[in-house]
């Protein structure tokens, strides 16, 4: 059960999970191998580049493609790239995009019809099999976030077809944290910056040294991928640089949401005052949503050609934060972007824990740094609890 | 479209489209004629009875649909849409200038008669509104198609959504929504450019942050743009005053909230 799992991970700690015999070393030279091995296993291997000023995931052919020097700054409302003065290759946190865009994708076909001698006629609609993906780099919240995607699109009551033909043939390898950016709270969330489990590969990036790579296999098809590259042993000292980088990147947040009472703050304060304080800077833009790795809310609207013969109807991402979303007959339910903010961080920390099991954000800060105006769902909530309405506005 | 046509048609007989041009750039119905593949090649589905721009044939209305391009600017303009209007069943207006009276609406600010003096040799020959007007000003309108100019794709989703009787797919949520769905790295927060993508409705495909500009709010205000909010953050991006007004004063500068957002900044 993967809601079991969320919670099991936050009570693992990282170093009770790890033991030297599970772990080995792959030189920084031998990355390379990893990309191509995977690729000759069938996958298309999706990762870390550096494109239009940030760090997305696109296909990734060799090690020439990851972004090899660079790290991220981020701040409300504002990321910059910046040299790194070592050759780290996962240097950075996280960036605009998540692994959400492969397995849930932002615009998909359900299918589609013509008509044909008066009646409609439904075309086959197999899409043609996607490659399988190979999801290299992915954080401690990153995998926490596919796993509440898991409860919500396979383990509810319908279980989502499109997103399940692409969780399951993925192959995650987990790369853990050793740095935080100034928008990361995963470690208030329990959602990381350690790997604890999900992924097939953990891998964790030493400088100190030689430049290596710290590698365990998380499942048997792991252990399969591990099995062909060339590694060595893994030693005490290899272990404790690791456990010390995550320790770092948990040590060096300086945000968080306390998750006590969370449940109870959101639903007692239906109105407050810092909800008018928010609204004045929500531009009800959407962008929170689309950044982060859990909202899932899609919309489906059907189109027609002019002369009415072919009919096709498409999935796409939508949001809480539109008037469409809360339509029905009559008008939106929520008309004032005070009302869809409060909807939104109100089912993502209190509602979600009695729909799905666990809190509905892990802490990535994408949500702060990608809202154009920096809006903070961490000082939201603090300026919730502090009962006052002061902050910026 | 369920009431009875106004002309007797022939049993089967194709819905008629009229298309009338007002002030205007004449951008708006050349993206109905970049449509042609779409369009004319399913000409049993339409007739196109009046287009003067595209066709020397012109059949008299009633139309079935009539597309409406430009902005009202002349006494004359103001009396003619109203016989367009009574020809039409459905009335659609066709971009920014129709819909929000378009860039030449920045008039609206300034005194147009010095404008005509300064201008024209013969200021007697020119008779001229004081403003630039929106359709909508002057006679109903069914539907409201936004964009400078508008896209084609959404022209096509609007007339086959007319003719089959259903609620067209033209979102008014903002151009971050197109922009994030296409994987686009925001320009705003990764690079600190102004732009108007979070005010301003979706329908161009997040066109300008796709090639490195900041949104110039071709489509207009999305459905509940909180332009003071982005006022307030362009002014941290370290635009001045002047420079927000003249973002908001554009294509659709007289839609009110563009219009507010821009006298906020910049008492006239």
């Amino acid at each position: 059960m993967v809601a079991e799992g969320v919670l099991a991970a936050r009570e693992t700690s990282w170093s009770s999970a790890v033991s030297l015999e599970e772990h080995a070393v792959l030189a920084a030279s031998e990355l390379g191998s990893l990309i191509s091995t995977l690729a000759l296993e069938g996958y298309s291997v999706i990762g870390p580049a550096v494109r239009d000023g940030a760090i997305v995931y696109s296909a990734i052919e060799s090690i020439q493609d990851l972004p090899q020097g660079w790290a991220d700054e981020q701040a409300p409302g504002k990321y910059r790239l910046s040299p790194r003065n070592d050759d780290s290759f996962f240097g950075y946190v996280v960036g605009p995009q998540s692994w959400k865009k492969f397995l849930h994708p932002p615009e998909v076909r359900l299918w589609q019809a013509e008509r044909q001698d008066g009646s409609f006629r439904i075309l086959n609609n197999e899409a043609t099999p996607e490659k399988a993906k190979a999801f290299l780099g992915v954080r401690a919240c990153e995998l926490a976030a596919i796993r509440i995607q898991d409860r919500v699109l396979l383990e509810d009551r319908y279980r989502d077809p499109i997103y399940e033909a692409r969780r399951a043939s993925a192959f995650v390898i987990a790369v853990q944290c050793t740095q935080a950016a100034s928008t990361c709270f995963c470690s208030s969330m329990g959602t990381g910056p350690a790997v604890s489990e999900g992924a097939d590969l953990v891998l964790t990036e030493l400088q100190s040294g030689s430049h290596r790579f710290l590698v365990r296999a998380g499942t048997d098809r792991g252990s399969e991928v591990l099995s062909k590259l060339r590694t060595t042993a893994a030693t005490e000292a290899d272990l404790h640089q690791a456990q010390d980088g995550v320790q770092a990147a948990a040590a060096t947040q300086v945000r968080s949401i306390d998750q006590n009472g969370i449940q109870e703050l959101l639903y007692q304060n239906f109105e407050h005052p810092r909800w008018e304080n928010l609204a004045a800077r929500c531009l009800s833009c959407a962008n929170c949503t689309m950044v982060c790795p859990t909202c899932f809310c899609t919309t489906v609207e059907d189109t027609s050609t002019v002369t009415g013969n072919h009919a096709e109807r498409w999935r796409r991402w939508d949001s809480c934060f539109t008037q469409a979303f809360s339509y029905i007959h009559g008008g939106s339910i929520r008309n004032s972007s005070k009302s869809r903010y409060r909807q939104w961080i109100t089912h993502k920390l209190a509602a979600w824990k009695d729909q799905f099991g666990s809190s509905g954000c892990v802490g990535c800060g994408r949500c702060i740094t990608w809202c154009p105006v920096g809006i903070d769902i961490t000082e939201e909530v603090r300026a919730l609890r502090n009962g006052g309405d002061h902050g910026d506005s | 479209m369920s009431s009875e046509p106004k002309r007797k048609k022939k049993a089967g007989a194709k819905p008629t489209i009229g298309v009338f041009k007002f002030a205007s750039c004449d951008g708006c119905q050349l993206s109905l004629l970049d449509a042609e593949d779409e369009l004319l090649g399913v000409v049993g589905a339409v007739e196109i009875a009046y287009f003067p721009e595209a066709s020397r044939n012109m059949v008299d209305g009633p139309y079935d649909i009539g597309l409406v391009e430009g902005s009202i600017t002349t006494h004359h303009d103001a009396e003619r849409i109203q016989e367009v209007r009574r020809k039409c069943k459905t009335l659609i207006t066709l971009g920014a200038c129709a819909t929000a009276g378009g860039i030449q609406a920045l008039r609206n600010w300034k005194d147009v008669d010095e404008f005509i003096r300064v201008v024209y040799a013969t200021p007697q020959f020119v008779s001229t509104l004081k403003l630039s007007t929106p359709i909508a000003e002057h006679v109903p309108v069914d539907f409201e198609l936004r964009g400078c100019p508008i896209n084609k794709y959404q022209l096509i989703e609007l007339i086959s959504a007319t003719l089959a009787g259903r609620k067209p797919n033209i979102p008014t949520y903002s151009v971050c929504m197109e922009c994030k769905r296409k994987a686009n790295v925001c320009i705003s927060v990764a690079r600190g450019i102004a732009c108007l993508g979070p005010v301003t409705q979706a329908g161009c495909g997040a066109l300008c942050p796709s090639y490195d500009r900041g949104c110039y709010g071709c489509f207009g205000p999305m459905e509940t743009p909180n332009t003071a909010s982005l006022t307030s953050q362009f002014r941290v991006l370290g635009q001045s005053d002047d420079q927000i007004s003249r973002a908001f004063r554009s294509f659709n500068a007289w839609a009110w909230q563009f219009r507010r957002a821009s006298e906020e900044c910049k008492p006239t």
